[in-house]
């Protein structure tokens, strides 16, 4: 059943290239029928899975003589991110409602991005799972390059060198895996129970896990991130730090420490307190947490304040990935998701809601505009996205970096100290940001300006609506009652550390 | 746990109901002041139930436990005694005074009024959670209605005044929420119950100690300055007078009648019994800042020109007794030491007291600064005022009642409190106490000086005119001014309920 995600998508972008081009309406309605349909399929398998371990999907043989199979599979690590791209795809087709320009080829662009998406999650064949990874590139380039804004063709190249770089990486990778396993099968399942010599894993390891970890916006490869969530039209950036940002990390779990479980292992000597590729990783995890939230600090453009954001909450996946324990994993997961709708909120409400009506992104030129009080609903809906930011209880990011903290705290205190520091500049940078976007207090200066743009902002519309809704009531229903979700992703990662965690 | 729990669930609907009311009042337009307080008195009357139905014995009773996030420690486990079912009777109390005071709100009423039971339902929640998770979501939903009435309804200082008030305030969460992670890391519970249990054996320290190393003491500090900020006691008290100012008047009453008191009760139900040991061993550093809190808030008040900042200050002095006791009952004691146990039993009665009678009075306070400013054109200045006996007999009146209170008057709620503090104190920390009461003598000649520039003297010619109550205010100050002279002459009436359960919290408290 879940397979038909992919199935869905795809076949839906294909109608779309087909449809009237004179007919945007009907190619919205359609995409978004889409969208639906696929969300219903994911909400329907994860209320089908809970409680149950991995299910195999699909397996037909697709290139016999290399072992290849079309294998899909999903576990609760799938079920939950196959969850979060339903719900991104949802919102991601809501808040490009205005879009006008060849409406059908954006939302085929968009869907195929999806599909390909869906893909990566579902596949337990490394070929497969390769495929789609590279599936999901094409479509961003161009989503970015035709319908972006501010220096949308150098972002988009970038976008594309890096994950390609990225890419070429993780194959390098795989295929000396593949060769070194001597197994006559590229399924994941059979690869973790081959044998890879420690030597072998030992730089097979961060060769795959900085591959993946490039599209996860590890630093210091994460400089594609803002640029690009910049450039790209809202329903893009919502999905790049939503779900395509998500691909990387979840790669860096399925294939990265799954595969090569001992390339975590201690060197056997230290350089000045790290002493293997897990304190290596663990410490870029926190320099990009920290990092991104002082550099989000300073932004003056409102979308890159959201962008470096993104740099700073990834940050928590990866460290949360590197304590290795049940805890701090289940965290990572449940951040995925939970970034996942924030970020994809915060985009909506900066790139749509705000941006198509202001014309502008300069946090200064927003300050005189009093749009608390002119656009009370985006104001309103950033106080709630913020928060959910901010990682204040009841929203889930909240509960996800609480566990990651935990195991942090349980593996090295030091990360935790950082952490924190990261989270306190959370706060501030959240804070400024909303402070100047909404409810500045420059007073005095305001009257003449708002006379000089007193042009009538266009009334808030049903999409938009819809989407804030859906997206912050996720946000709160897993802040509030996480297990919802932890009751899905505990299994999978118990199961993940168990079979390859020796 | 001891204690019973109830078939209605009413700690759980307490919480709910201002959470339902806010929604229906931020559609319900105009009419929003009206479902405010028809929720507040719905909550006041819940609360009251609760109050009635705490058990005899002093344990936590009303208890609602389920699971919530098992594997993280999060659990849904409500309770009060004594202590939390005075707090929500005083939270419910303050929510309907600053309601009923709310009656000029003309900008967004609907947002207003929503966003005050939004920060009822938050006190409702920190006032019952047994679980850190539990108590730290209302802890910070509490904060942040109380960010937006300052910054969008508050006075011409208002956007400075809300960023110092928030960013403090999130600072000392952040200390807070580290030092629990940290203690759930070395204990695998965020239950309030079960850690104060394990910190009474010493069991808490020496997991700590396995898990980290000898941080205790600094885990002890980070929770002291989450509540410090909040009480406040000083030096963490400078966004205080500012927030107090800038906020209208019915929101400083819920800043200074309620949210205040989370930061007493964070350190009754959550610093003392867990960090018990380690406050003990910092007990004279904290003496000293509480002596400092005392005696700074009550000069601060008298250097003040502006009514509400005089009161604010106030308010720093009349809780830095609170803390004065909470630090000073931190000793060790013999077993068979029946006097000092007595002190401490005084002084933690004491500080219970101090909490509701203290609440209800500041709140009262600045209930009647409201009305002054209504009726002069928004003045507050203390210069600006004179003679008001005169055309206004009923006014200073009931005010001078609020007034006196706030001084100590024996007869008034306010004596009963500082009464049993010194009591407590004097024993078993005679230096802080004798400095302390410099705080007293200053405190009376600042509230004196009040009552003879605004009540007494010369009416200036634009006063004359100054309208008396009308018939509403009075009848709903009457119950106000009522419950300061029940209290004050009945003590009891509170004392018998809280009794129990200081005695049961100290015996469960090791220093």
């Amino acid at each position: 059943m879940l397979a038909w995600t992919i199935y869905l998508s795809f076949a839906g972008a294909l109608v779309l290239v087909l449809l009237p081009k004179s007919r945007p309406a009907l190619s919205r309605w359609f995409a978004l029928a889409i969208a639906v349909a696929g969300l219903a399929v994911a909400l329907q398998s994860f209320a089908a899975g809970m409680g149950q371990g991995r299910t195999i999907l699909v397996d037909l043989p697709w290139v016999p003589a290399m072992g290849i199979h079309f294998l899909l599979a999903a576990d609760g690590i799938s079920r939950v991110l196959v969850l979060l791209t339903g719900l991104a795809a949802v919102a991601g087709i809501l808040f490009s409602w205005d879009i006008e320009l060849r409406t059908n080829e954006f939302f085929a662009f968009f869907l195929a991005l999806i599909g390909g998406v869906y893909g990566v999650f579902l596949s337990f064949d490394l070929f497969l799972l390769f495929v789609f990874y590279e599936i999901a590139i094409v479509p961003k380039y161009f989503l970015i390059a035709i319908w972006g804004s501010t220096r949308r063709e150098y972002a988009a190249m970038k976008l594309a060198l890096y994950s390609f770089v990225g890419s070429a990486m993780v194959l390098i990778g795989l295929l000396a895996a593949y060769a070194t396993a001597g197994s006559h099968s590229t399924s994941l399942i059979a690869l973790g129970h081959a044998y890879l010599p420690v030597s072998f894993q030992m730089w097979c390891f961060p060769l795959v896990f900085v591959g993946f970890g490039i599209l996860a916006g590890m630093w210091p490869f994460h400089t594609w991130a803002p640029t690009g969530h910049v450039a790209a039209p809202t329903a893009a950036s919502m999905l790049l730090a939503g779900v395509v940002m998500k691909l990387g990390a979840y790669g860096c779990l399925r294939v990265g420490i799954a595969l090569f479980p001992h390339g975590l292992d201690p060197w056997g000597f230290s350089l000045a307190g790290v002493g293997s590729w897990r304190d290596v990783f663990a410490l870029l995890a926190v320099i990009g947490i920290v990092y991104g939230a002082l550099v989000a600090l300073v932004q003056t453009d409102f979308k890159f304040v959201i962008g470096y954001s993104s740099v700073s909450h990834m940050g928590f996946v990866l460290l949360g990935l590197m304590t290795l324990n049940q805890i701090g994993m289940t965290g990572a997961v449940l951040q995925m998701f939970s970034h996942g709708i924030v970020a994809g909120l915060l985009f909506a409400i900066v790139g749509r809601i705000v941006y198509s009506r202001t014309h502008t992104r300069q946090l200064a030129e927003l300050e005189p505009m009093h749009l608390s009080k002119r656009l009370p609903f985006a104001a309103g809906a950033f106080v709630v996205a913020g928060m959910a930011s901010m990682g204040l209880p009841g929203f889930s990011g909240f509960v996800a970096e609480l566990q990651v903290l935990i195991g942090a705290w349980q593996v090295n205190p030091w990360w935790v100290a950082a952490a924190g520091v990261g989270i306190a500049v959370g706060i501030a940078y959240t804070w400024r940001a909303m402070q100047k976007a909404f409810f500045s207090d420059n007073l005095p200066h305001a009257r003449e300006l708002v006379h000089e743009n007193g042009h009538h902002l266009a009334p808030i519309t049903w999409p938009e609506v819809t989407g804030v809704t859906l997206l912050a009531s996720v946000s709160l229903a897993v802040g509030l009652y996480p297990r919802i979700l932890l009751d899905t992703i505990e299994p999978a990662v118990k199961t993940l550390l168990a079979g390859g965690g020796q | 746990m001891s204690g019973f729990s109830s078939e209605i669930p009413i700690l759980t609907l307490l919480t709910v109901l201002p959470l339902v009311g806010a929604a229906l009042a931020l559609f319900s337009g105009k009419h929003a002041r009206a479902v405010a307080l028809l929720t507040t008195l719905a909550s006041l009357s819940l609360a009251l139930v609760a109050w009635f139905h705490i058990p005899a014995n002093g344990t936590i009773g009303l208890i609602e436990q389920h699971a919530w996030a098992p594997s993280i420690g999060i659990e849904y486990h409500l309770g009060v005694d004594g202590l939390g079912a005075l707090m929500l009777v005083l939270s419910a109390i303050v929510t309907l005074m600053s309601v009923d005071a709310s009656s000029r709100v003309h900008h967004q009423p609907n947002l207003y009024f929503a966003l005050v039971l939004l920060l009822e339902a938050g006190l409702f929640g920190s006032f019952t959670a047994l679980n850190f998770f539990h108590w730290f979501l209302f802890w910070e939903i509490s904060l942040i209605p109380a960010f937006f009435l300052i910054k969008l309804w508050g006075g011409a200082k208002r956007g400075p005044a809300a960023t110092q008030f928030f960013v403090y305030t999130m600072a000392g969460s952040v200390a807070l929420l580290l030092a629990f992670l940290a203690v759930f890391v070395a204990t695998g519970s965020m239950d309030f119950p079960h850690l104060t249990l394990l910190a009474s054996t010493g069991e808490l320290q020496q997991m700590v100690t396995a898990h980290l190393g000898p941080v205790t003491l600094l885990l002890a500090i980070g929770v002291l300055a989450g509540f410090a900020v909040k009480v406040p006691i000083a030096p963490f008290h400078t966004w205080l007078p500012a927030a107090y100012a800038e906020a209208p008047s019915p929101v400083t009453m819920l800043l200074t009648g309620a949210m205040s008191k989370m930061g007493v009760y964070g350190l009754l139900r959550i610093a003392l019994p867990i960090f018990g040991a380690q406050i003990s061993q910092i007990r004279t550093p904290l003496l000293v800042l509480a002596v400092i809190t005392v005696v700074m808030g009550a000069w601060a008040a008298v250097a003040q020109k502006d009514l509400k900042r005089v009161f604010a200050y106030s308010s720093v002095n009349h809780l830095g007794y609170c803390v004065l006791a909470i630090f000073a009952l931190a000793v060790p004691t013999a077993a068979g030491d029946a006097p000092m146990h007595a002190s401490q039993a005084a002084a933690l009665n004491g500080v219970i007291l101090q909490m509701f009678n203290h609440g209800i009075t500041a709140a009262a306070l600045f209930w009647f600064i409201a009305m002054l400013q209504q009726r002069s054109g928004g003045a507050r200045g203390i210069d600006d005022f004179g003679g008001l006996r005169k055309p206004a007999p009923v006014f200073a009146g009931l005010m001078g009642i609020a007034l006196f209170s706030s001084l100590g008057l024996p007869g008034l709620n306010g004596f009963v409190g500082e009464f049993l503090i010194f009591r407590g104190v004097f024993p078993l920390a005679w230096v802080a106490a004798t400095v302390s009461i410099l705080g007293l003598l200053v405190t009376a000649a600042v509230i004196l000086t009040v009552i003879q520039k605004v009540f007494a003297g010369p009416v200036p010619e634009r006063l004359a005119t100054f309208p008396d109550l009308h018939h509403g205010e009075r009848m709903a100050l009457a119950p106000v001014i009522g419950l300061m002279l029940l209290i004050g002459l009945l003590p009891q009436l509170i004392v018998d309920s809280v009794n129990p359960t200081v005695l049961n919290l100290l015996a469960h408290w090791r220093f």
